[in-house]
C-alpha cells in the first residue's frame, strides 16, 4: 500500500501536518522514533509547570490517533525515490527489522537537537545537554542531579532551570553567555510571551535561582564524574574576564539548536543558511522543499519554537491536501487561510529575533585547551584539529578527513558546529546517506528493493 | 508498579515508561561505558538519541542507545 502522505516526526509540526491532511481525507502515516507523540517539546508527564500548549497538543494527538497510522518507536534511516516517482521512507521497527513505507508525499518534521559547545571536561558524566536534562525530567520523571548548574544561551535555559528547581534540584545558577538584556528586557517579553517569561522568572525567584548574564561554564572538573565547574564572567565576545569555581554534581548546557535535515539533504532538497548560520531546508510559502512531493515544517526549516512549528505543519497539511485533490482530479488547489500565513510571518520574525538576541560568539574557542576533546566519539582533541589545519586543512571537511572529528557514532551531530567554527566557515549541510544506525540485513533488503536503483 | 532491571547483576528500580538510561542515571549510575582510546567514562549526554555516548548492551544484544530503549522487567544490562 502507498500512503498519500507519510509524515516523519511526531512533534507539533508533524502532528499538525498529519492531522490537517488526514482530516482532508488523505491516507496518512506518521513515523516517530519515540514511544509517544510529542517530540522534544511536548514530552508528557508531571512537570511542575506544564509546557504552554500541552493540552492543545494532546487534543490534536488524540484526534490524529483515530485518523492515521502511527508508527511509533520506528526510526527512519533513509528516504529514497523510485522510478515511478513514489517515495520510500525506510524505517527500522522496534525489533530492528526493516520496514519500507511507500508514500506519494512526505512531510519532513524531524525537529532539532541541542547545540553544545565543547569545553574542558564536557565529556565527564554529569554534563548533559539542556535538552537531555529536560528529557530526563519530562519524559522519565528523573531529576538529572542534586546540585545543578544550567548554562549556555537562549530562553530555553529558563524552562529547564525552572523545571529542575520545581522538581527538587538545587539549581545553583543559570549562566547566560549573552547579556545586557536581563530578564526584564528579555525578547520574550517584547514579543508577546510576557506571561510565559514572567512565569519562569517567578519560578527562579521563588527557588532562589540566580540568573546571571555574560557568564558561562568554561570547564568541568572531576575524576569519574562532575564535581565542580569553572564559571567565567565574559566580555561581549565571550572572552573570559574572571573565573570562580562552583561545586556541583550536574551541568546542563545548550547553545541553541541544530535543525535535523539529513533526510531532506539525502533527497537533494535545497538548503539555505539561517540567521544563526545553521543549514536549514529551503521552503516556499506552501512549505514545499525544492524536491517535488517533499514538504518540510518546523525546526528543519529554521528554529522558531513550537507555535511556529505547528503553524508550518498546518500550512503544509493544507497545501499537501490541495496537491492531493488536484492529482485526484478535484477542482482547484485550495488556498491556505491568510490568517495562518500572517501568523507564520509573525512567529518567524520572533524566531529570527531570538536567534539574533542569542548568538554564539567566537570567544568560546578561547575556553579550549590543547587536550580538550572537540569530537567526543572519536576523541579528537583541539590539538589534532589544529595539526590538521597546519597540514593545510582549511575547511571542516578536510579537517574531518585528516583528524577524524565527526567520523564516529554521532557522525558530527554533536561536534559539527564546533568544527565548522574552528575552521572559520558556516556549518555545511550534513552529508549522511544513513540517518540512523541500521543493520546490515536492513541494508541488504534495500538492495533487493526493485524501486531503488 | 516499580520493577527492576539489573546492571552487571545489581538491581536498579524502574518506574514504568522510563528508559534504561534514565533508570540508571536516577539510581546514581551515571557512566556505563569506557571510550576506546582514552578509557573515559561515558553515560547520558544528549538524552535524545543524537550523541551515542550512552551505548549499552541489553540482554546480550549489540549496543543500543540507553536513552531511547524503554526498560522492561528483568532486562539485564552489562557495562563494557
Amino acid at each position: 500500500m502507498t500512503y498519500d502522505l507519510v509524515v516523519i516526526g511526531g512533534g507539533p509540526a508533524g502532528v499538525a501536518g498529519a492531522l490537517t491532511a488526514a482530516q482532508a481525507g488523505l491516507r496518512v502515516a506518521l513515523v516517530d522514533s519515540a514511544m509517544r507523540l510529542g517530540g522534544q517539546y511536548f514530552r508528557h508527564s508531571a512537570d511542575p509547570r506544564p509546557a504552554p500548549g500541552l493540552d492543545r497538543f494532546l487534543r490534536l494527538a488524540r484526534a490524529l490517533d483515530s485518523r492515521a497510522d502511527l508508527l511509533l518507536r520506528h526510526q527512519v534511516w533513509s528516504l529514497t525515490r523510485g522510478p515511478d516517482g513514489d517515495l520510500t521512507v525506510h524505517c527500522t521497527a522496534p525489533d530492528r527489522t526493516a520496514l519500507p513505507v511507500a508514500a506519494r508525499r512526505v512531510l519532513i518534521a524531524t525537529g532539532a537537537h541541542d547545540r553544545p559547545l565543547p569545553f574542558p571536561g564536557w565529556d565527564l558524566p554529569g554534563v548533559l545537554t539542556a535538552g537531555g536534562a529536560q528529557a530526563l525530567l519530562k519524559g522519565n520523571d528523573v531529576v538529572a542531579g542534586r546540585r545543578i548548574v544550567v548554562a549556555g544561551t537562549g530562553p530555553f535555559l529558563l524552562p529547564v532551570a525552572s523545571g529542575l528547581a520545581g522538581a527538587g534540584a538545587r539549581v545553583l545558577g543559570v549562566f547566560e553567555a549573552n547579556g545586557g538584556l536581563g530578564l526584564a528586557r528579555h525578547p520574550l517579553l517584547a514579543l508577546g510571551k510576557a506571561g510565559e517569561a514572567a512565569g519562569y522568572a517567578a519560578d527562579l525567584v521563588r527557588h532562589r535561582v540566580p540568573y546571571r548574564t555574560r557568564r558561562a561554564v568554561v570547564a568541568a572538573h572531576g575524576e569519574r564524574e562532575v564535581e565542580a565547574v569553572t564559571v567565567a564572567r565574559l566580555d561581549k565576545d565571550w572572552n573570559v574576564l574572571a573565573t570562580r569555581v562552583l561545586e556541583c554534581d550536574t551541568v546542563a548546557v545548550g547553545y541553541g539548536f541544530v535543525p535535523q535535515i539529513d533526510l531532506g539533504v539525502q533527497l537533494g532538497c535545497a538548503t539555505r543558511h539561517d540567521v544563526d548560520g545553521s543549514p536549514v531546508l529551503a521552503v516556499d510559502a506552501g512549505q514545499r522543499t525544492s524536491v517535488a512531493g517533499v514538504w518540510a515544517a518546523g525546526e528543519p526549516t529554521g528554529v522558531g519554537g513550537w507555535r511556529l512549528s505547528e503553524l508550518e505543519g498546518r500550512i503544509a497539511g493544507q497545501v499537501i491536501a490541495a496537491d492531493w485533490r488536484a492529482h485526484g482530479g478535484e477542482a482547484g488547489a485550495g488556498a491556505v487561510a491568510g490568517v495562518l500565513l500572517r501568523r507564520r510571518e509573525r512567529w518567524r520574525a520572533f524566531g529570527e529575533a531570538l536567534q539574533r538576541a542569542y548568538p554564539v560568539q567566537p570567544g568560546w574557542q578561547s575556553w579550549l585547551r590543547d587536550d580538550t576533546l572537540v569530537c567526543r566519539c572519536e576523541e579528537v582533541p583541539l590539538a589534532r584539529v589544529r595539526e590538521a589545519q597546519s597540514l593545510g586543512a582549511t575547511d571542516a571537511r578536510s579537517i574531518k578527513l585528516l583528524a577524524r572529528p565527526g567520523m564516529g557514532w554521532c557522525q558530527g551531530r554533536i561536534c559539527g558546529y564546533a568544527v565548522s567554527c574552528l575552521a572559520g566557515e558556516p556549518p555545511q549541510p550534513p552529508r549522511r546517506p544513513i540517518a540512523q544506525p541500521v543493520t546490515l540485513g536492513a541494508l541488504a533488503d534495500l538492495t533487493d528493493d526493485p524501486t531503488v536503483q | 508498579m516499580t520493577f527492576h532491571i539489573t546492571i552487571d547483576g545489581r538491581p536498579v528500580p524502574v518506574t514504568p515508561g522510563q528508559t534504561i538510561g534514565a533508570a540508571l542515571h536516577a539510581a546514581g549510575v551515571r557512566s556505563w561505558r569506557s571510550t576506546r582510546f582514552g578509557g573515559r567514562p561515558r553515560g547520558l549526554f544528549c538524552g535524545i538519541g543524537v550523541c551515542f555516548d550512552c551505548l549499552i548492551s541489553v540482554n546480550g544484544r549489540a549496543p543500543e542507545r540507553a536513552c531511547l530503549v524503554e526498560a522492561a522487567p528483568g532486562d539485564e544490562v552489562t557495562t563494557s
